[in-house]
């Protein structure tokens, strides 16, 4: 058994050789552009002329001054708290549904988890269709029940609550996670709180709930991230919404209606490639990175089983 | 509560019991079950029915007129499907599939070759840094991406001038991506370690165990990974509009289906006929694939 690769030295070129793709990606695309958004985030900058020192000026027209900043960080903590909160419970909801059902299992969890699957843009295109609030088959079937429905992407007041709705019908992944977790879950426990007379609340409230909430923390957390980069859906329901006609290379106002839809996303998009303020683009980006950042420091403190398969 | 409430009857008008062995109680709990199952079920039916009424809905739509698909029916007069052969006569719909395979094809293979060797060692290797290693792949896993995009679309278009490409998106995956990196260590560290050490008893080097013994016996893992990745390239928005916007050539189908939708400002019969074929493809394998998928989606959250 006497090899070769016993040898320390080698042993340490070995690993480095399998890990080099991850440590170039890891530092071309990631160490990298996460030091120039700081750098160029003390910078005034236009992409064409050279960058000039300017302190802390970008920082403070951000934070004070820019017009879109307040709404657009509300909106984005909106969606984080209520999209994540509505998003976990009726997750867990479905999970437990499927799990108590005998017959026709199958159809069942693909017919709730096909949609995940569906494009964000194709699904954003057909929801703003759907809802539409002159033509489209929702309100049409509620009018002819007697409601009169909402003006859902149309309105400012319905808008994020109509991109919530979106996110209910992606709701697949969430289900799958929350139904091996659940399935999870030794019988023996539910037989033995059954002969204590447990009542299907309490088997949940003493038995289910504690064996789920390290996938519950693992939920809400990749939950919160994934909404701080809400992006894609947020900008293609309002854009179709408006019902502008947009050639390609024409500049629009994102957040339709009244910046109502408007992300912390979509603003560092619009200052970085449309107005050329790259400076503030940037300290938009760090704040992104802050939040997400502090985020994901919870989880590594809090663990959640995220590592805990170390051996 | 509505066991209770028609139990009672339920087992006074049953004298006859379904097995003589048993007693009322035993009846009881058997119409229990049934009731519970009704409940459960008629539930489940009516979630399924609200989550696929909207692919009905779209169907319907795209086989419509240009007029009727404006007035709010449900149902078609007459099945238009010349709609289809409209969209891919559209200019551009036909490049923008072939970009989005590229994107799509490319991306996955470069993905799965350099996520392969890098979980190997985070799986399998004992080094220092090791758990360092692991916090950090975590940690840009949760980046989002807009975070770092200034920089990069900066030296893309600066550098290298490949801005009004898909390379930019590419090009990168050929240096390991985070999620898959997890996903495929997260499925490796089920390999039992037997496995490799009697191949390297056998005189086998690192990359040769890993090539004959790891990769065949991660064939769920890689193929979930892959999956995943294709996906995450058809369905990408941001990275297309960043690097590609510029010029309509390099648009991929998820980016172009917006501007469809701008340009073809009243015809919802055609965006609804095109929405659909952008999700055909990710649909029609999933039913292929179902397996993968689901292993997948249920290791990142759970056997972590």
């Amino acid at each position: 058994m006497a090899m070769s690769l016993s040898d320390p030295a080698r042993r340490r070129l070995r690993t480095l050789g399998f890990l080099s793709p991850w440590l170039v990606g890891f530092s071309v695309f990631f160490a990298y552009p996460l030091i120039a958004t700081v750098y160029f985030s003390f910078m005034h900058y236009n992409q064409i002329k050279e960058p000039t020192f300017v302190g802390l000026r970008n920082w403070t027209y951000v934070f004070e001054q820019m017009p879109l900043f307040g709404p657009a960080l509300r909106n984005t903590l909106w969606l984080v708290v209520i999209m994540v909160a509505v998003r976990v419970v009726f997750g867990l909801s479905l999970g437990l549904l499927i799990t108590k059902i005998k017959t026709g299992a199958g159809f069942f969890r693909t017919a709730f988890y096909i949609p995940y699957l569906a494009p964000p843009v194709a699904a954003t295109v057909a929801f703003v269709f759907l809802l539409n609030p002159g033509s489209g088959p929702v309100n049409e079937i509620l009018g002819s029940i007697g409601i009169s429905g909402p003006n859902w992407f149309n309105d400012p007041d319905t808008a994020k609550p109509s991109l919530v709705l979106l996110s209910l019908w992606g709701i697949g992944d969430l289900m799958v996670i929350f139904m091996a977790a659940l399935l999870d879950v030794p019988k023996e426990q539910y037989e033995a709180a059954e002969l204590d007379g447990a009542g299907p609340w309490a088997k949940f409230r003493y038995v289910t709930w504690p064996s789920i909430t390290p996938i519950v923390m693992f939920a809400v957390v990749t939950g919160v991230v994934q909404t701080m980069q809400y992006y894609t859906q947020a900008l293609v329901a309002g854009k179709v919404a408006s019902g502008v006609n947009i050639g390609p290379g024409s500049v629009i106002q994102p957040g339709y209606p009244d910046h109502s839809t408007l992300t912390v996303p979509q603003l560092v998009y619009q200052m970085g490639f449309q107005n050329f303020n790259t400076g503030a683009a940037c300290v938009l980006s760090l704040v992104l990175f802050a939040i997400a950042m502090a985020v994901t420091m919870l989880l590594m403190r809090k663990r959640s089983g995220l590592l805990a398969a170390e051996d | 509560m509505t066991s209770t409430a028609l139990s009672a009857p339920a087992s006074a008008s049953t004298p006859e019991r379904t097995s003589p062995n048993r007693g009322p109680a035993a009846a009881r709990a058997r119409r229990k079950r049934i009731l519970h199952w009704i409940a459960v079920h008629s539930v489940a039916i009516a979630v399924a029915l609200l989550f696929l009424l909207p692919f009905v809905f779209v169907f319907l739509t795209s086989v419509m007129s240009d007029s009727q698909a404006m007035s709010g029916d449900l149902w078609p007069d007459s099945w238009h499907w010349s709609n289809y052969k409209a969209v891919f006569e559209t200019p551009g719909f036909l490049d923008w599939w072939r970009n989005s395979l590229m994107y799509a094809g490319l991306g996955t293979l470069f993905t799965v070759c350099s996520a392969i060797p890098v979980a190997y060692a985070l799986a399998k290797f004992r080094f220092r840094g090791r758990r360092t290693a692991m916090l950090l792949v975590i940690s840009t896993m949760m980046l989002p991406p807009q975070v770092i995009v200034i920089p990069m679309y900066l030296v893309w278009a600066q550098q290298f001038h490949l801005s009004g490409t898909l390379w930019p998106l590419i090009i990168p995956m050929a240096f390991g991506d985070a999620y898959s990196i997890f996903l495929l260590r997260q499925f490796l560290l089920t390999i039992p370690k037997e496995y490799i050490e009697s191949a390297k008893v056998d005189g086998c080097g690192e990359f040769r165990t890993m090539v004959k013994i790891v990769v065949p016996m991660a064939k769920p893992g890689i193929a979930a990974i892959a999956l995943f990745q294709f996906f995450y390239c058809w369905n990408d928005y941001f990275g297309p509009q960043i690097y590609a916007a510029q010029n309509p050539g390099a648009w991929t189908l998820s980016y172009g289906l917006e501007s469809f939708k701008s340009a073809h400002a009243v015809n919802w019969n055609m965006t609804m006929a095109a929405t659909l074929l952008v999700m055909a493809p990710v649909i029609i394998v999933f039913f292929f694939a179902q397996k993968a998928f689901v292993e997948g989606v249920t290791l990142t959250g759970v056997k972590g």
